[in-house]
């Protein structure tokens, strides 16, 4: 087999768009101004930064005034939650959100959890969703912000956001105004429709890299007439909700990125179902004993989890690796961690399952004979790793699998 | 994270299989993390003649089960004994600190088997 490099990895990081890099290299060279200077060359960096809100806005369906430049993902979520309780607290100190956000969420918890406030953890079903009545049952008057993700990172399985909506805005029709819904939707903008007036949220925390921009730029919704404090002080950038001078390339670059996510919209996530689809099949038909972790029909088009029985997540990952193919693994101390996926874990999948765990994600850019070289080496790699069991265990991952 | 070494033997491990009538059979599992690995050893005149090794877990666990059945083979069960998980790690060249556990479990097995051909 030929030697290619095959990236999986796309919900981890996203390679830069051409398209992207083109657009914003004015920005680091002759149109450098910092965008808050009267002057020309700070007009011209505004006026940037103004369009590429303008095109954040539109591939979520928002205004404009609605979108606030951060430096990512967990800036966006740690501004959401903390904004929000650090306005709000006076209403009440109770949070809600679930057992498999993303560190960025939950560490922000944890740190509130820390100074008092109240925090519910909702729990997850085999399959990765949250029940609505458990959400239902965890608003008390206390509560004052839920905080849902929109597609988990590790399965890709949805959250049913529209009809958590429809509980906050049935609440807030009972006097319960303060309450507040934030959705982390860094999986899934670019990956599904993603339209803040259909889902009723309040605020919604996006991120550059995942889909094709450079990291270290994001952006957060916060729906007109939302009260927010922030989390820094210095000047009025970014409506006085995030100051500091404008990263005018990486705006630039987010905004190309979100024109491009939403001008090819359908093209890319018919191509990436289509592939992911295709991966799945060929695995699952060519390789005995794996199941898909996850709703198979609540899912972002590119991602799926897998679990292979009797084998080792991160042994799979290396061994993948060593021939050109990055993905990513759940299973117990990769990435120097000693805990296993807390996602995994949360939807009570067995240790066995948990260990031997390997995530896909692909891009918009992936192809077909991508795919077919990684479950060639796959295939090849799972059967080295498995005949290395002892021969009881090769009966007992056979019956786990089944079961 | 891990040294070429260990890598080589997650794509090419050495000795893989289960000795049919073996003198010693080291049979050792980590309770924390499940890493699992099965040791025979075939022992003529008080010297190990022959290794064979069966291994479920993470690419160090692999690594180490792989090239103590290497460092083992050829030597005599005294000399075997004396093989310290620090002989190991220095083989493999490095194992990361939270996979030191990995080499303690080969040595387990290995110290296992002899055991179990003294009986």
């Amino acid at each position: 087999m030929t030697e290619m490099k095959v990236y999986l990895d796309n919900s981890a990081t996203t390679p830069v768009a051409k398209e992207v890099i083109e657009a914003m290299l004015p920005y680091l060279a002759e149109d450098f101004g910092n965008a808050q200077s009267v002057h020309a060359f700070g007009q011209r960096a505004k006026s940037a930064v103004e369009q590429a809100r303008r095109e954040v806005a539109a591939l979520i369906n928002a205004q404009a005034a609605e979108i606030i430049f951060v430096s990512g993902g967990t800036e966006a979520d740690n501004l959401a939650i903390r904004g929000i309780v650090e306005a709000h607290q006076d209403k009440g100190k109770h949070i809600i959100t679930t057992r498999i956000e993303h560190p960025a969420v939950l560490a922000t918890c944890e740190a509130l959890a820390q100074r008092g406030f109240q925090v519910t953890y909702l729990p997850v079903s085999r399959d990765g969703l949250i029940n609505l009545e458990d959400v239902r049952a965890a608003i008390t008057d206390e509560t004052i912000l839920i905080s849902v993700m929109h597609a988990n990172n590790e399965t890709g399985v949805i959250q049913p956001l529209e009809a958590i909506a429809a509980i906050v805005n049935q609440r807030r029709a009972q006097g319960h105004g303060h309450l507040h819904f934030h959705t982390d939707a860094v999986q899934a903008v670019g990956k599904i429709t993603v339209d803040v007036a259909q889902l009723g949220v309040d605020l919604l925390s996006l991120s550059g890299h995942k889909l094709h921009a450079p990291k270290g730029v994001g952006a957060l919704f916060i729906k007109k007439g939302v009260r927010l404090a922030k989390l820094f002080y210095g000047g009025h950038h970014e409506r006085d909700k995030r100051p500091g001078t404008e990263n005018v390339p990486g705006i630039v670059a987010l905004g190309k990125a979100c024109e491009l996510a939403r001008r090819e919209f359908g093209e890319r996530t018919a191509r990436m179902r289509e592939l992911r689809d295709y991966l799945e099949q060929r695995i699952l038909n060519e390789i005995p004993d794996v199941q898909i972790n996850g709703d198979r029909e609540h899912r972002v088009p590119n991602i799926c989890n897998l679990s292979f029985a009797g084998v080792d997540g991160e042994s799979l990952l290396i061994a993948l690796d060593l021939q050109g193919i990055a993905v990513s693994t759940g299973s117990a101390c990769s990435s120097g961690s000693l805990e296993p996926s807390h996602v995994l874990t949360a939807m009570q999948l067995k240790r066995e399952e948990v260990r031997g765990s390997l995530r896909f994600s692909l891009s918009a850019y992936t192809t077909r004979e991508e795919i077919d070289y990684a479950v060639e080496a796959l295939r090849e790699i799972t059967a080295r790793l498995r005949a290395m069991l002892p021969s009881d265990e090769v009966e007992a991952s056979r019956v786990s699998s089944q079961a | 994270m891990y040294s070429q070494t260990v890598a080589e033997h997650i794509a090419n491990p050495r000795n893989v299989g289960e000795i049919a009538s073996p003198s010693g059979k080291g049979d050792v599992t980590n309770e924390a993390c499940l890493d699992r690995i099965l040791l025979t050893i075939k022992i003529e005149d008080t010297k190990i003649i022959d290794a064979k090794v069966k291994a479920r877990g993470c690419p160090p666990t692999i690594a180490a089960a792989s090239m103590l059945t290497q460092l083992i083979i050829g030597k005599s069960v005294i000399e075997a004994e004396d093989l310290t998980r620090n002989d190991l790690e220095l083989a493999l060249e490095f194992l990361p600190s939270t996979k030191k556990h990995c080499s303690l479990l080969a040595i387990d097995a290995l110290r296992t088997a002899i055991e179990n051909s003294q009986r």
